[in-house]
């Protein structure tokens, strides 16, 4: 993956527009963060696969903290935190963002096709 | 005698070399055969690799690479089972458990190692853990292997006793060390820190000596034998 540059990554985004996609949403503080280091309850939530389609999509924020929003028909997609971002061979779009020693912290994920 | 052969069920790779080289070690020492019975490919890892080498799409691939060079280092078999990180304590029970013990019959193990159910830390130990102890539980109790389950939970001691096998890799702790390490993606951050802060190094590597310097087993009792 490389940085985020909003310009780039905005047309990545219009080129789903309107368009029956698949979208990975995730959020994780890791499997271990109750038991090392009291990092009080693992959170995480994460959603695969699921089929939205947006009418307006948009990214906002500064390097290293960008923010995404979906408009669908009937509501949201959201993600805060995104640094990094990466179009696959398969056209997949990848946006994450990590903590300083890479381990991600959360990841939006737009494709025509399922994931895999 | 039977032939010895030791099947470890544990459901991501890296598990079999934090939970398991110093028995590993021993057992190559006996030309004790060791298959890896790994339950996901860790695919939804929160390591990515420092700097982040992998993608949330990528890992999948990255770490069966990493864990095909781990087996190789430690010189055993692996074989996965195709359950997705994360997502085994949700699974049907008895499927799995029916799963598992096709496997383990193909293989015939005079011993399977597995983590002890509620004391895995993580879901999907406990959730393999116990589906491990249901698919030996379901065969004829003159033809089960021997279950050894690891526990880690912070209490495990207290609510448990004291384990039944300790096995103490103190004089092989680079071996494990190095197995743990070729799960590079994984290991990278604690190498970064190690490498970059000296004290942290002599308290860390302390500290990791003493959580993965032994390895404590119980052994199941089947209650029915």
């Amino acid at each position: 993956m490389k940085p985020i540059e909003r310009k780039e990554v905005k047309q990545l985004l219009t080129n789903y527009k309107d368009k029956d996609i698949f979208v990975h949403l995730e959020t994780t503080n890791g499997a271990y963060a109750s038991h090392f280091g009291n990092q009080g309850v693992n959170v995480g939530a994460y959603i695969r696969n699921a089929k939205v389609k947006f009418i307006e999509a948009d990214i906002k924020g500064e390097i290293g903290a960008f923010r995404v929003g979906l408009k669908l028909e009937t509501g949201w997609v959201y993600a805060e935190g995104l640094s990094d971002y990466e179009l696959t061979e398969d056209e997949e779009l990848l946006l994450a963002g990590h903590d300083a020693d890479g381990r991600l912290t959360v990841a939006l994920q737009l494709s025509e096709q399922p994931f895999k | 005698m039977e032939k010895k052969h030791i099947v470890v069920s544990y459901p991501h790779p890296d598990d079999e070399s934090f939970g398991a080289a110093g028995l590993i070690y021993e057992s190559n020492e006996n030309d004790i055969p060791v298959t890896y019975l790994c339950g996901t490919l860790g695919e939804m890892g929160r390591s990515m690799g420092t700097p982040p080498i992998a993608t949330r799409e990528s890992l999948a691939e990255i770490r069966k690479e990493e864990l095909q060079e781990a087996c190789d280092y430690l010189g055993i078999n692996y074989q996965l089972l195709g359950y997705r990180d994360k997502s085994m304590e949700f699974e049907n029970k008895s499927k799995m458990a029916e799963h598992i013990k096709s496997v383990l019959e193909e293989i015939q193990p005079s011993l399977v190692v597995t983590h002890y159910p509620g004391h895995g830390v993580h879901p999907d130990h406990n959730a393999q853990g116990a589906a491990t102890i249901e698919a030996v539980r379901l065969m004829d109790s003159d033809k089960r292997p021997e279950v050894w389950a690891a526990a880690i939970t912070n209490n495990y001691v207290e609510e448990l006793g004291e384990p039944d096998i300790v096995i103490d890799v103190e004089n092989n702790f680079e071996f494990k060390l190095n197995a743990i390490l070729k799960h590079r993606s994984q290991a990278e951050a604690l190498l970064k820190q190690m490498k970059a802060d000296e004290e942290f190094q002599t308290t860390y590597t302390k500290d990791f000596k003493e959580r993965l310097g032994k390895e404590k087993f119980y052994i199941w009792d089947f209650k029915d034998k």
